[in-house]
C-alpha cells in the first residue's frame, strides 16, 4: 500500500473528529426534564388536575391545543368539556397559563430539551414571571 | 403440500374474520386516546345571523368622542402605534378618514358641506361577500358562518398580503416589524398580540361577543354607534337604520358592506 502512514493517520484523525460529539459527552448526563408545577394557582387546588389526566396531557397537549384554536377561532366554540365533565374556557393565555404561570420552567423545560421551538410566544402573551 | 378448495375457504375465512376484528378493536383503542371534545359555545355568549354597524355621525360631538372609542380598540386588542414617519406600516383598525376618501363613488357633489368635512370613523366593514376572503389562499381569513364576522385566523395566515389588495376599503394591515415594541400602552394580558408578517383588521371584537360583551368601541361610544343582529328587526342596528337615511361605503362593488353611516340625523357634530 502506498503512503500507508499518511492513509492510516488521515483515518485516524476523521474518527476522532467524527465521534467528537459522542466522546466530548461520554459519562455526562444530561439532566432530565423535570417540569414543574409549583405555582400558587396549582398549589391551592385541593387535587393537583389538569384539564385531562397527566399521561394525556404528556402525549397529546400538542393536538389538544391544536384542535381548542381550530374549535375557536374557525367554530366560534369556546367551552371544552373534560372527560370528568367539568367544563373550561378553551384558551391557551387564558386559561392554560393561569394555573401554568410559569412558563421557563413549565414549557421551556422539556421544549429545550427536545429541541422543539412552538411559535406560540410571538403572539400569545407569556405570563409575568418572578413578580 | 396442496390444499383443497374446502381447506382453502376455512383460511381465508378465518384470516377475514381475524382481519375485520382487529380494525374494529384498533379503532376503539384509537378512539380512546383522541377522547377530546365535546366543544361547545359559551352560551354567554350573543348570538346574530349577521352582525352590522350603525355609525351615527351626528352623534360625535368632538374628535374627542371619536378618540375615545379608536383608543378603546386599540386598548383592548393591543394594536400597535407606529412610527408616524412611517406611514405605510401603520396598523389599522378603526380609523378616521375623510368624505372624499371613504366615499369616492359617491356622485352626489352637493351635499351639506358640513358632512364633506367630518371626520368618518372606518373600520372593516365585515362584508357579506368579502373579496379578501376570495382571494385568501390559506383561507386565512374567512367568513364564519355563524354570524357574517369576517375572521383571520393568524395562525394560518402567511403574509402574501392578496387580501390587502382585494379589500377596497384598506382595512387591513400588515405587521412589517414586530409590534410588541410598539404597544405603547398597558398590554391587555387577556388578548394576544400579532407577529411580525400577519395581516391584522377589526373582528367586530368577536372575543368580547362570545362572552356576552358588545364591541369595545359600541361600549364607549355613548350611542353613536349602534350594533346588532341586521336579520333581527328589533336589534339596536335595524331601529337606527328604519328611521334614519344610510349610505354605506362603495356599494356599487357588490360587497354589500355590514357598516352604515346615518347622514343628516338630528344633532350635527
Amino acid at each position: 500500500m502506498y503512503d500507508s502512514g499518511k492513509i492510516l493517520a488521515g483515518l485516524i484523525i476523521f474518527i476522532v473528529i467524527a465521534t467528537l460529539p459522542f466522546t466530548l459527552n461520554l459519562g455526562k448526563a444530561v439532566a432530565k426534564p423535570s417540569p414543574s408545577i409549583d405555582t400558587p394557582a396549582i398549589n391551592q387546588m385541593a387535587k393537583k388536575q389538569c384539564v385531562e389526566s397527566k399521561d394525556y396531557m404528556k402525549t397529546t397537549h400538542m393536538q389538544m391545543l391544536n384542535n381548542w384554536r381550530d374549535e375557536v377561532v374557525r367554530e366560534g366554540n369556546r367551552l371544552y368539556v373534560a372527560a370528568d365533565g367539568k367544563e373550561y374556557n378553551m384558551s391557551l393565555q387564558n386559561t392554560c397559563m393561569n394555573c401554568h404561570s410559569n412558563k421557563s420552567k413549565f414549557c421551556d423545560e422539556c421544549h429545550n430539551y427536545v429541541a422543539v421551538k412552538p411559535y406560540c410566544w410571538d403572539c400569545h402573551i407569556a405570563p409575568k414571571e418572578g413578580v | 403440500m396442496s390444499i383443497n378448495r374446502r381447506e382453502f375457504f376455512k383460511i381465508a375465512g378465518f384470516a377475514a374474520a381475524l382481519g375485520l376484528g382487529g380494525a374494529t378493536v384498533a379503532a376503539a383503542v384509537k378512539k380512546e386516546v383522541e377522547a377530546s371534545g365535546p366543544y361547545l359555545l359559551d352560551p354567554k355568549g350573543l348570538k346574530a345571523k349577521r352582525w352590522a354597524m350603525a355609525v351615527d355621525m351626528a352623534k360625535f360631538q368632538s374628535d374627542a368622542d371619536i378618540q375615545k372609542c379608536i383608543d378603546a380598540c386599540h386598548q383592548v386588542h393591543n394594536v400597535p402605534e407606529v412610527d408616524p414617519a412611517h406611514p405605510t406600516q401603520e396598523i389599522k383598525w378603526l380609523w378616521t378618514e375623510t368624505y372624499e376618501h371613504a366615499f369616492p363613488g359617491n356622485e352626489d357633489e352637493f351635499i351639506a358641506p358640513h358632512y364633506k368635512h367630518l371626520p368618518f370613523l372606518v373600520l372593516c366593514n365585515h362584508c357579506e361577500n368579502p373579496p379578501c376572503v376570495r382571494v385568501c389562499p390559506t383561507k386565512a381569513t374567512f367568513k364564519r358562518e355563524s354570524d357574517g364576522v369576517v375572521m383571520m385566523d393568524m395562525h394560518r395566515c402567511i403574509g402574501c398580503r392578496f387580501c390587502m389588495a382585494a379589500c377596497p376599503y384598506g382595512a387591513r394591515s400588515f405587521n412589517f416589524r414586530d409590534p410588541r415594541p410598539f404597544i405603547k400602552k398597558e398590554l391587555n394580558r387577556e388578548f394576544p398580540t400579532r407577529t411580525k408578517g400577519v395581516v391584522e383588521k377589526c373582528t367586530f371584537c368577536y372575543e368580547r361577543l362570545a362572552k356576552g360583551a358588545m364591541p369595545a368601541c359600541v361600549e364607549v361610544s355613548n350611542g353613536a354607534l349602534a350594533f346588532g343582529d341586521i336579520d333581527d328587526p328589533d336589534s339596536d342596528v335595524r331601529k337606527v337604520l328604519d328611521n334614519n337615511f344610510t349610505i354605506r361605503r362603495k356599494p356599487e362593488l357588490g360587497t354589500h358592506p355590514s357598516v352604515y353611516y346615518v347622514i343628516g340625523g338630528k344633532e350635527h357634530a
